[in-house]
């Protein structure tokens, strides 16, 4: 009956309690794993809406976004890229846990994808607040200092990367949240059964905002950097 | 499952009615609290009645004011509040939670033998969505109104406009969330929760029509979350996206809002289209023609409707290719609308046809939505859309499927249902009376701004040409036979609930799942889950009516 299935079948060594609308747990875990995924399909329309404005503007204005993407930092980005994926590989390990009943573990793997996601979080301010001090933030009529050419696609682009980085940490964030819930059940050792599917639905989740930083990345910090050359 | 949930208060009963999903609880926190599917379907049936009305209320005072060329009800800036209050509150509020909320969440867990939607809870916060964002629209309203039509389009929306657009496009981005959920909660339902037997293809053609709503639902929304958010970073915080003072593109604008906003024309009518096919087999008593064909017709729509939003902007300096484009595109969206038209008449042939309430809604949903459609393809060609575009055939065209479709089928399928719904059955004769008046209302209403238009009359004006005004006021006594003919069934709807005969399990002998539980409902629908072991609409086989 499971035609979308995504992930391996439930291995609950005891059967959890079923709603009351459910006929059985296999029903329960097919709908709220169809459920979640076809959340992140609205995800996807979502930041694939913001990502058609950044492309169709980055199409039109080229050089200038080739410019205004050289004041953003690569290797802060890099090092950014690098520890959500690798928070991404705690969450996986944590679903892996949830699975084989080590309850415990999970807890811990959720307390490293929320220190990574601060982490991030943290680098991500850091370089918000450098962008304000240059004078490179194109809100509330703040001062916008640019020397480069073509300042009005520039203020699109700077206003299209707070706006889409912004929209991703908020998800990080609500990401943190959702987990931090996790932990105490974690620690309680309820997931000892297997009854993963919690876990797997954060982490759904959490693959999602990592994706979705995968494509943030090359796209505002990486355009062609042949173009511009450095400053 | 005993199919009875523990009354929060024990209530004296005289009759010593069995338990059902209505007398289960009499508490308001039994009703504001509750995740039964039925419930929260007639939660959404309060506050749709209650926007309907308030979006009327708007059309009747800008109709009033059309009577004369001049202005003298109205000033311009209150005329565009009006038009602009009356689309938003119609389009978010009425016509695209309408059917799916009230009668989806109602009827498909039943009709695919399920005790509830996947998700109850997510249900019910659905309709707690709909509701706040229905709160800020009401405080707009009562704040002093929005002027930038139903559409936003920037820069006005986004830098020029002096009104409540950051309030407006809150409550629009919150209720698309209310939107986006109940997608996913009919999506996941029709997938997940199909009782042993409900094959694809014996679902009921209500249940296919909704399922490809969801799916826009799902794919559409979020884009309009994003356009708006867009748009009130923009006026908010000053970013400038669609700004072209930076190089922005304000028609860049309209092309995301139409991409959510054209396949939300088919959010409107699928599901409308669902009703119909229900009720034309029901009243004709007849297998439904080419039950696969309308099944897939629905898909394509939800997929064809995807493809078509630049023809809202043939004039708007969008490419003279990818207008053709567009056109040919929004043409082929024709063959399956027509394709069900076909098939629905086609049940009708050689049927049983008796001209139940519901049944005059769906005979005049066949011949409006007909005439709202093929203008579509006026519209959709080119030429023809540059001499008519935003001029009252636009007016007439969209109204034609959105009033004489939609809610038609709403009226019809709101009748058919509500014995099932409320236990009750309502006085036919009224009900037959009313349709009848919606019927000639909404044509003297509508039918004069065809030729308004053509005659080159242009939209969102309150003063006219002095030779437009016999049609105009042609127009306006429409209205008032309209907005009269409306008030009938919510009041007679209302009284059956206290005097109307109390309805059969199965009042119109008819087949499906819905019919084959007792009225209304108990609480998970079903004593037993039931087995399914027969194809949707046989009425060929089983002349008699229900099963067993």
């Amino acid at each position: 009956m499971s035609t979308t299935a995504t992930l391996p079948a439930p291995t609950a060594k005891k059967t959890p309690v079923v709603a009351h609308h459910f006929d059985d747990w296999t029903q329960q875990y097919d709908a709220c794993v169809l459920g979640m995924w076809t959340f992140l399909v609205t995800e996807v329309m979502f930041f694939g809406g913001a990502i058609a404005v950044y492309m169709i503007y980055r199409w039109q204005y080229p050089m200038a976004f080739a410019f205004a993407s050289q004041e953003l930092s690569a290797p802060l980005g890099t090092f950014n890229t690098f520890i959500l994926l690798t928070s991404s590989l705690t969450v996986a390990l944590g679903v892996r846990y949830a699975h084989i009943g080590e309850s415990r573990k999970v807890g811990w793997m959720l307390i490293s994808t929320i220190a990574l996601g601060a982490i991030f979080l943290g680098i991500k301010a850091y370089e918000y607040y450098t962008k304000f001090e240059h004078n490179l933030a194109p809100l509330l009529n703040l001062p916008f200092d640019y020397a480069g050419p073509d300042p009005g696609p520039t203020k699109i682009f700077f206003g299209l990367y707070f706006g889409m980085t912004g929209i991703h940490a908020l998800h990080m964030i609500i990401g943190v949240v959702l987990m931090a819930l996790y932990i105490p059940a974690a620690f309680r050792n309820e997931y000892r059964d297997g009854n993963s599917l919690g876990i797997e639905i954060i982490g759904l989740y959490w693959h999602f905002v990592d994706l979705v930083w995968i494509f943030l990345f090359p796209l505002l910090y990486l355009v062609d950097r042949s173009l511009a050359a450095p400053v | 499952m005993t199919g009875e949930i523990a009354s929060t208060t024990a209530f004296p009963n005289p009759e010593r009615e069995p338990k059902n999903y209505l007398n289960a609880a009499w508490t308001v926190r039994s009703w504001l609290l509750t995740v039964d599917h039925k419930r929260i379907g007639l939660l959404y049936l309060a506050g749709i009645s209650f926007f309907f009305f308030l979006g009327g209320a708007a059309a009747v005072l800008f109709r009033l004011e059309l009577m004369t060329p001049h202005a003298d009800l109205v000033e311009a800036e209150t005329y565009n509040k009006l038009f602009t209050l009356h689309g938003i509150i119609m389009i978010f509020f009425f016509l695209v939670p309408g059917i799916p909320g009230v009668l989806g969440n109602f009827l498909l867990p039943i009709m695919i033998g399920a005790r509830d939607m996947a998700f109850p809870k997510l249900n019910l916060m659905s309709w707690y969505l709909f509701m706040i964002g229905g709160t800020f629209t009401i405080y707009v309203t009562i704040a002093g109104g929005v002027d930038t039509g139903w559409t936003f389009y920037t820069p006005y929306s986004s830098t020029y406009s002096n009104t409540y657009v950051m309030a407006t496009a809150v409550g629009i981005f919150i209720t698309g969330f209310s939107s986006i959920l109940t997608g996913l909660n009919f999506i996941v339902t029709v997938h997940k929760m199909r009782c042993p037997g409900m094959t694809w293809f014996r679902l009921p053609l209500f249940v296919w029509a909704n399922y490809a709503t969801a799916l826009i639902m799902v794919l559409g929304t979020p884009v309009l979350a994003i356009t708006i958010l867009l748009v009130a970073l923009e006026r908010g915080l000053k970013i400038g996206i669609f700004d072209p003072r930076l190089g922005g593109d304000p028609v860049l604008f309209q092309h995301l809002f139409w991409f959510y906003s054209h396949p939300a024309v088919y959010i409107m009518v699928l599901p409308a289209m669902g009703v119909i096919s229900e009720l034309v087999a029901a009243f004709s008593r007849n297998r439904i023609f080419g039950y696969k064909l309308v099944a897939f017709a629905s898909l394509a729509i939800a997929v064809l409707g995807f493809l078509v939003w630049g023809h809202h902007m043939f004039v708007s300096g969008q490419s003279l290719y990818a207008g053709m484009v567009f056109s040919v595109l929004s043409m082929l969206i024709a063959i399956p609308s027509a394709i069900k038209v076909f098939n629905w008449t086609l049940t009708l042939w050689r049927g049983e046809v008796t001209f139940s309430t519901p049944m005059l809604y769906s005979i005049g949903f066949l011949g409006l939505f007909t005439i709202g459609g093929l203008t579509g393809l006026f519209l959709a060609t080119l030429g023809i859309d540059v001499h008519v575009h935003d001029t009252y055939f636009v007016v007439a065209h969209f109204h034609y499927v959105m009033v004489g479709g939609t809610v038609m089928a709403y009226l019809g399928g709101i009748h058919y249902w509500w014995p099932k719904m409320t236990g009750r059955m309502y006085p036919e004769g009224w009900a037959r009376f009313s349709a009848v008046l919606v019927f000639v209302g909404f044509n003297l209403t509508f039918f004069p701004q065809f030729i308004l238009g053509y005659l080159g009359m242009p939209r969102r004006y309150h003063v006219y040409d002095e030779g437009f005004q016999v049609l105009n006021v042609m127009s306006s006594a429409g209205a008032s036979i309209l907005g009269i003919a409306y008030l009938f069934p919510i009041t007679y709807l209302i009284w059956s609930l206290k005097y109307g005969p109390k309805a059969p399990a199965n009042p119109w002998n008819a087949v499906g799942l819905e019919w084959m539980t007792s009225s209304p409902p108990p609480t998970e629908n079903f004593t037993e889950t039931p087995v399914v072991d027969f194809e949707a609409y046989e009425y060929h086989r089983n002349p008699a009516g229900a099963h067993g």
